[in-house]
């Protein structure tokens, strides 16, 4: 019973950090409806500069925050170099060059950071476990979990309270009509990779406290694609509710199945759970049903 | 760009100056021009693919015209991307509705208001003092000026994409006016709507062009000849891309070119009377 709740505590913990690198998926597809599939690069790229900053001496925070700055001017450039181009082409196109670009961003990775692992060195968080009656959990998840929950509230506010939440569901919507109401579609996508690229950054500093980094970190971005598709892909509390639900997922395989079925069924069990979930919902937990009238 | 100044009624709102527009070799218009002034409800007729919306959209700005100006208070609007002419006071509805299908009624109409919305992101996210005041009075404004006008308190919640599609031109037109546009552009509204929402909508129109709150400039695209004889000011005939004839609806029903072109078949008149 004991292996069960702490199980669950760690996968839900993980499962918070799997939210928020969700949360950078759903907004894009949110507004341009297209999947970035450079997602997990994102993560890494944030990571990355996290850990070179920490490296450097600064204080974990301020390499934090000076990573959501930098996330923050390279996914405005992104969006401006690469994709606003493509603003009103297929969604096809969009998703191709998203392709491309995590390859492109791979490899600028490896050319400036390497393949070999690092760690944050120091240590961020004390290795000492925290206690909750017979349940222990790892500082560091727990520091994680937290930072990831206050980010995902921040931006769920965002996006219930500010006029640019809806500006941004109206653009997905349809563009066409975002335009004619004075919203700038460019404005927007260049908001929503701003704001993915910030929050992968996070996502993936927080990972890399767990794992130590490399670019396998990048795969865990993929692996956060179950998530928003059990989620319905444009609804913010569908990715922290599936984000959760893949973390405690992976944990449970990893704990319970991994002794039977060796090697990997962590990695795989989120995959085919999504696969038999979208056969019996296949909007996702809160998707949008496309309505359409005859 | 100070393009706030005031415009009396009867002055020029819109000039168009020979405006060229071509697709590949296709000439959609051929050095267009007319002058809409404020007030007034100018329609916009011809037949199917005389270049209508064409027009429409260089004005909107979601086409540039390759060649010619427009000019909005008599300033030049050229480059001007769609949002910043929204901006501006120019708000259209379109030929195929064009809603936010997934939200609500209010919703679509709410963000109708984007422009006029002041508060920033971090007292938005917080939704402190002023914020609240906004949004309070934008409520007000939207209950009681669009939604009243409109006769839709029924469906105020409802998503746009479950509703008839009568309905939902009514909440497109609704988002429309929500900006306080000083310039409306109409893209045939009443195709498609059965004889009492042609009646509904067509009123609809007239309020918004007259009633002392609203008296916004109206550029109409239509087919139905007898609503746009019955509402238009001025009447501007347009022929695979050419004008045809710009005046009064007495003027254009008695030009015999535009009986060749459009009007044309009389029986076809007929029948939409």
């Amino acid at each position: 019973m004991e292996l069960f709740f702490m199980t669950l505590t760690t996968g839900i913990m993980v499962g918070g950090i799997y939210a928020l690198i969700a949360l950078g998926w759903v907004l894009i597809y949110k507004c341009s409806g297209a999947l970035n599939l450079a997602m997990g690069e994102l993560t890494l790229i944030g990571a990355y500069i996290s850990l070179s900053f920490y490296s450097m001496g600064v204080p974990f925070i301020l390499s934090l925050a000076l990573s959501l700055v930098i996330g923050f001017i390279l996914g405005i450039l992104t969006e401006r170099i690469f994709l606003d181009r493509l603003i009103g082409e297929p969604v096809l196109t969009v998703i191709m060059v998203t392709v491309g670009l995590s390859f492109f961003f791979k490899g600028i990775v490896e050319l400036i950071w390497s393949t070999d692992t690092k760690v944050f060195d120091p240590p961020v968080f004390s290795l000492e476990p925290v206690r909750f009656g017979p349940i222990i959990v790892g500082q560091i998840y727990l520091w994680s979990f937290l930072a990831a929950m206050v980010l995902l509230v921040i931006f769920v506010c965002f996006f219930k309270y500010t006029r640019w939440g809806l500006a941004m569901q109206a653009t997905a919507d349809d563009e066409m009509a975002a335009l004619s109401i004075g919203i700038s579609a460019r404005f927007v996508y260049a908001a929503a990779w701003a704001i993915a690229f910030m929050a992968a950054g996070v996502g993936g500093t927080l990972l890399g406290n767990i794992n130590g980094l490399n670019i396998s970190v990048g795969y865990l971005g993929l692996l956060v694609l179950p998530a928003v598709v059990l989620g319905g892909l444009n609804s913010v509390p569908g990715a922290i509710v599936g984000g959760i639900a893949i973390g405690v997922m992976q944990n449970f395989c990893g704990a319970y199945l991994d002794q039977y079925f060796p090697g990997g069924v962590k990695e795989i069990a989120p995959f085919a759970f999504m696969a038999v979930f979208l056969l019996f919902k296949p909007h996702g937990l809160w998707g949008w049903e496309r309505i359409e009238r005859v | 760009m100070n393009v706030s100044k005031d415009i009396k009624q009867g002055e020029v709102l819109l000039e168009i100056d020979q405006i060229q527009m071509f697709f590949g070799k296709v000439c959609a218009l051929n050095g267009v021009s007319t002058k809409i002034k404020k007030g007034e409800i100018h329609s916009v007729i011809g037949p199917n693919g005389a270049g209508k919306t064409v027009m429409l959209n260089c004005i909107s700005g979601l086409y540039h015209p390759q060649k010619g100006n427009v000019y909005y208070k008599g300033e030049k609007i050229n480059g001007m991307s769609p949002h910043n002419r929204a901006e501006l006071g120019i708000a259209r509805t379109f030929q195929k509705v064009e809603v936010f299908g997934g939200m609500t009624v209010l919703d679509n109409i709410r963000l109708g208001r984007h422009i006029h919305y002041k508060s920033g992101i971090m007292s938005g996210s917080l939704y402190m003092g002023k914020t609240a005041k906004e949004e309070i009075e934008h409520r007000k404004f939207i209950e009681e000026g669009i939604i009243d006008l409109l006769e839709i308190e029924h469906i105020r919640h409802k998503p746009v994409g479950m509703l008839p599609y009568g309905l939902q031109k009514r909440v497109e037109l609704g988002r429309a006016i929500a900006l306080e546009p000083e310039l409306l552009l109409l893209d045939e509204p009443l195709a498609g709507l059965n004889l009492e929402e042609v009646e509904d909508m067509a009123r609809f129109i007239l309020d918004v062009n007259q009633d002392e709150k609203w008296k916004v400039t109206c550029i109409l695209v239509e087919h139905d000849m007898g609503v746009v004889m019955d509402l238009s000011d001025n009447v501007f005939v347009l022929n695979f891309g050419n004008m045809i004839v710009d005046g009064s609806p007495e003027e254009v029903q008695g030009n015999p070119e535009v009986v060749k072109a459009y009007l044309g078949e009389e029986d076809l008149y007929a029948t939409r009377r």
